[in-house]
This record gives C-alpha cells, sequence and structure tokens, in this order.
C-alpha cells in the first residue's frame, strides 16, 4: 500500500513542484552578492593585508635595522641589509625588501617590531604588472606607510588595549 | 519575370530573416536571462557588468567566440568535425518554416507541417553523434552515444504526446491545430485541459530532446567533461551552443502552439468587439500572446536547470519507456473517446 501511494505521488510530480517552488521562492530574495569594488564588507582592525613602514611625528623613520622581523619570519620573505647612516652614523636599513609572494600574512613581523615600525595595513587590494614588482622596496615601503598613516595609527590606537 | 524573381526568391529570403535574426536575438538574450535567472535563483546577481543591467554580456561572449581559433584534434575527421555544428543548426532553424506566429504570420503553411517538425527535431541528433564521433574522442563519443539513446527514446513519447493532439485537432497542420482550440470558453478550450497529462510528457520530452538539465547527461560535466563537443572551440562551439538554445526556443514555441492556444488569447470570447480595432487584434489573438506563452515555457527550461538534480542514465532511459510512453499510449485512447463521444469539441468553433 506504501509503494502504491509512493508511486502515485511521484507520478504526480508532488516532490519536483515542491523544489520548484522552493527555487521560485529563492529567485525573489535578497541576493546576498557583494559588489565588490563598489561595496565592501566591514574588516577588522587586525586585518593582515599589504605591509608598510612606519615614520615617528617629525619624519624621522622607526626602523632601527634590528632585524628582529627578519629573524622571525617564518617565510623568510624579509630581507634586510644595514649600515650607519651617513651624517649622524644612526645604525638603519640601506635595503628591506619584502616578497609579497614568499609572505604568508602571519603577522609575526610587526608583533616583533620593538619600534612599531614594519605594520600591516589593512589594503588588500593591490596588484603586480611586472616580474619582480612583487618584491617591495623600502622606499615603497615608507610611501605606503606615508599614504595610510591616519589609518594604521588609527587601528593600533583602538588595538592598543589588548595587546 | 521580375515579379516572378521578387516572389519566388526575394520574398522567401526577406521572410527568412524575418525569421532567423530575431530568433538569433532571441537565443542571445535568452543565454542572458538564462543566467540571469539561474544567478537569482542562486541568490546571486548574475552579470551585470557588460552593458546596462549586463544586457550585452551575451554579445560579448559571442565576439570572445569568434575571434578564438577552431582547434581541430590531430586524429579528427576534418570533413565530419566541421559539418557537426551545421547539421546541428540546420534543423534547429528549418524547423522554424512551420511555426505558425500568427494566422497569416508562417513561413509556410505546409500540410503536414506536424510531420515536418517531427523530421527536424530528430535530425539535430545526427550533428550531435557526428560531433561525438568526429572529433576521435573518448568524452565526446560518450556523450554523442548518450544523446542519441536519450533523444530517440523520448522521441517517441514526444511523437505520441502529439498523436493525441492530432486525434483532437484532426489535422496535421500547425495553423489548423491553432484553430482548432479556438472557442467561448477561453483558455478552456486550449489543448492543455483535455490533455494535461499529455502535456506534461511533451514538455518533459521536450527538456530531454534539447539535452538540457536534468537530462543534460550528454554534457555531463562531471563525468565526460562536455560532452560531444568537449573538443570544439571558437565559433565550431558557438554554433552548438545557438542549436541548442534555438531548440529550446522551438520547444517552448510548440508546446505553446500544441497545448496552449498558439496565438489565442487567453480571453478568447469571454471580451466582445465594440473596442477599437487595435485592442480587438490583441484581446482576440495575436502574436503577442503566442511570445508570452512561449516565453513563459522558456522560462521552465531555466527553472527546471536551477531545480533539478541531473538524473542517473538507467533512469532517464526508465522514465521514456516505462512512464512516458505507457501514459501518452493511454491517453491516445482517452483522447479518442473523448473525440469520438463529443467531450471535447475542438475544431468545431463552438
Amino acid at each position: 500500500m506504501n509503494r502504491i501511494t509512493e508511486y502515485f505521488k511521484s507520478l504526480l510530480l508532488i516532490e519536483l513542484f515542491k523544489g520548484m517552488g522552493l527555487t521560485l521562492g529563492y529567485m525573489f530574495k535578497p541576493k546576498y552578492t557583494v559588489r565588490f569594488p563598489m561595496e565592501h564588507i566591514p574588516r577588522s582592525n587586525r586585518f593582515r593585508g599589504l605591509h608598510a613602514l612606519r615614520r615617528y611625528p617629525n619624519g624621522e623613520e622607526r626602523c632601527i635595522a634590528c632585524k628582529l622581523c627578519e629573524a622571525v619570519c617564518p617565510a623568510l620573505a624579509i630581507t634586510i641589509d644595514s649600515a650607519p647612516r651617513e651624517g649622524d652614523g644612526q645604525r638603519r636599513t640601506t635595503r628591506y625588501d619584502i616578497d609579497l609572494f614568499k609572505c604568508i600574512f602571519c603577522g609575526f613581523c610587526e608583533e616583533s617590531c620593538p619600534v612599531d615600525s614594519i605594520v600591516e595595513t589593512s589594503v588588500m587590494e593591490y596588484h603586480f604588472e611586472q616580474r619582480g614588482q612583487n618584491v617591495v622596496t623600502k622606499a615603497q615601503l615608507l610611501a605606503i606607510g606615508d599614504r595610510f598613516e591616519p589609518e594604521i595609527a588609527a587601528a593600533r590606537a583602538q588595538d592598543a588595549a589588548y595587546r | 519575370m521580375g515579379e516572378q524573381l521578387l516572389n519566388e526568391l526575394v520574398l522567401p529570403v526577406v521572410y527568412i530573416l524575418c525569421i532567423a535574426v530575431p530568433l538569433i536575438l532571441a537565443v542571445a538574450m535568452f543565454v542572458y536571462w538564462e543566467r540571469k535567472v539561474i544567478g537569482w535563483m542562486h541568490v546571486r546577481m548574475g552579470p551585470n557588468k557588460v552593458g546596462p543591467w549586463g544586457l550585452l554580456q551575451a554579445f560579448a561572449d559571442v565576439v570572445k567566440l569568434l575571434i578564438k581559433e577552431v582547434i581541430l584534434p590531430s586524429s579528427a575527421n576534418r570533413f565530419l568535425y566541421y559539418l557537426a555544428p551545421l547539421l546541428a543548426l540546420v534543423p534547429a532553424f528549418a524547423a522554424w518554416a512551420v511555426v505558425p506566429f500568427d494566422d497569416r504570420m508562417v513561413l509556410a503553411n505546409v500540410n503536414a507541417g506536424l510531420l515536418y517538425l517531427l523530421a527536424m527535431t530528430s535530425l539535430g541528433v545526427y550533428g550531435i553523434i557526428l560531433a561525438g564521433w568526429a572529433s576521435n574522442s573518448r568524452y565526446a563519443l560518450l556523450g554523442a552515444m548518450r544523446s542519441a539513446a536519450q533523444v530517440i527514446s523520448y522521441e517517441l513519447a514526444m511523437g505520441l504526446s502529439l498523436v493525441c493532439v492530432l486525434v483532437l485537432a484532426g489535422s496535421l497542420n500547425l495553423t489548423d491545430i491553432v484553430h482548432a482550440q479556438a472557442g467561448g470558453k477561453g483558455l478552456f478550450d486550449w489543448f492543455w485541459l483535455p490533455l494535461l497529462p499529455v502535456f506534461i510528457v511533451y514538455f518533459i520530452s521536450g527538456v530531454a530532446e534539447t539535452n538540457r538539465a536534468p537530462f543534460d547527461v550528454a554534457e555531463g560535466e562531471s563525468e565526460i567533461v562536455a560532452g560531444f563537443h568537449v573538443e570544439y572551440s571558437g565559433s565550431a562551439f558557438a554554433i552548438f551552443f545557438l542549436a541548442e538554445y534555438a531548440n529550446m526556443i522551438l520547444v517552448s514555441f510548440l508546446a505553446s502552439i500544441f497545448f496552449l492556444g498558439g496565438w489565442l488569447s487567453p480571453l478568447q470570447g469571454w471580451i466582445h468587439a465594440d473596442a477599437p480595432n487595435w485592442v480587438n487584434w490583441i484581446w482576440t489573438g495575436s502574436i503577442i500572446w503566442l511570445l508570452i506563452k512561449a516565453f513563459l515555457m522558456s522560462f521552465l527550461f531555466l527553472w527546471f536547470r536551477a531545480t533539478f538534480p541531473r538524473y542517473r542514465y538507467d533512469q532517464i532511459m526508465r522514465l521514456g519507456w516505462k512512464v512516458f510512453i505507457p501514459i501518452t499510449i493511454v491517453w491516445v485512447l482517452v483522447a479518442g473517446c473523448m473525440k469520438y463521444f463529443g467531450l471535447v469539441l475542438a475544431g468545431t468553433g463552438a
């Protein structure tokens, strides 16, 4: 008897009509799509995106070439050369390269930095057009830091209480 | 001489263009509409970047396909490989010759139009088989064999369900079939009501005939990559695509003509002629109604695709042979009885 009712149920396509009703209902629901370049989803202050080198408010670069970030980097993405700076003889980097293809965006460099120099900004929309552009140099990192300093400072200030 | 040339050569070509060009545009828009509808049903947006609301997406795709290289597999049969897309395309377009868009709008008012249609829709499978065989690839051959078996199986159910229409209408001429559905009871005069099971069987067979989801094992991405057209690229692939979508639109039009009264208004007989002429023309039946009906039927194709998972191969065969054919055979008898005892007044105009 059960088999007979099942047979007629399948013959009358009841389950198929149910399914079609379901998909029709979904057709008119608001869509989940985020139109990415125009719309963004909220991003945490702790988001680890593109790197930057920060400066002090007087314009002096923070980095003192202690090479802790280079030592801690698990992907060996950071390469640092250092020398006494011409003029005042302070210890400074002559080269600070991050290979973004090697980088795994773990954030250890930022955590290890004693002077809050290397940071990871929340920028995640960038691209390379030439081979070799994946290695960002010291000048580029400083420029990124200059450009996003207000945001970087705000994010660090908000997170300071929990560090 | 000039007049004869005009009547026998120029006018038919113009008429053919009047059908083929809108059909190609309709295919482009249908592809866009399909991607939109399926997107909406997936709670996505579908294409929305190319042109306003993404309307030009289909044209961008066509241009992309046309400027791509057509690759000939090294051990393929060159002649059949290039012939196959055309064999798929030609019947899909030729079938439109007998489709009546209006009382007088039909390219060829053939008396055996129904037979012509059955012949043309079955011919399309040759293109698929040859494509699968000529490209000398395992996946293509498997897809072609599946498609051939499936199309032939469902051809039977489709033909038998059209026999029911034939019994009620008493004619093989498509215009006469629509006229047989005219009457005073609005949409209840159409054949979908006395032939409801057959109508459903016909449409599902149409979905299977055009190798669309949930009957698209011939393409079967998860098993055989893309089935019969796996080796085709560029414009050759575009032609297969065009043929498939033209066939879908054709099945939608035929379902509207055979079962939903073609160009007849769903309010026929209920509205009386005090209105101006053009209102009358729309309300008593015009091409607009046929387009609306065909649009709704073609929407079903997309709806099915967004809803149903693909059938297993043996389930397809079981459905075709053990369910649809018995139902249609029984309903041929039922339709005969309805006609004989005068339960359906089709064809009498009453």
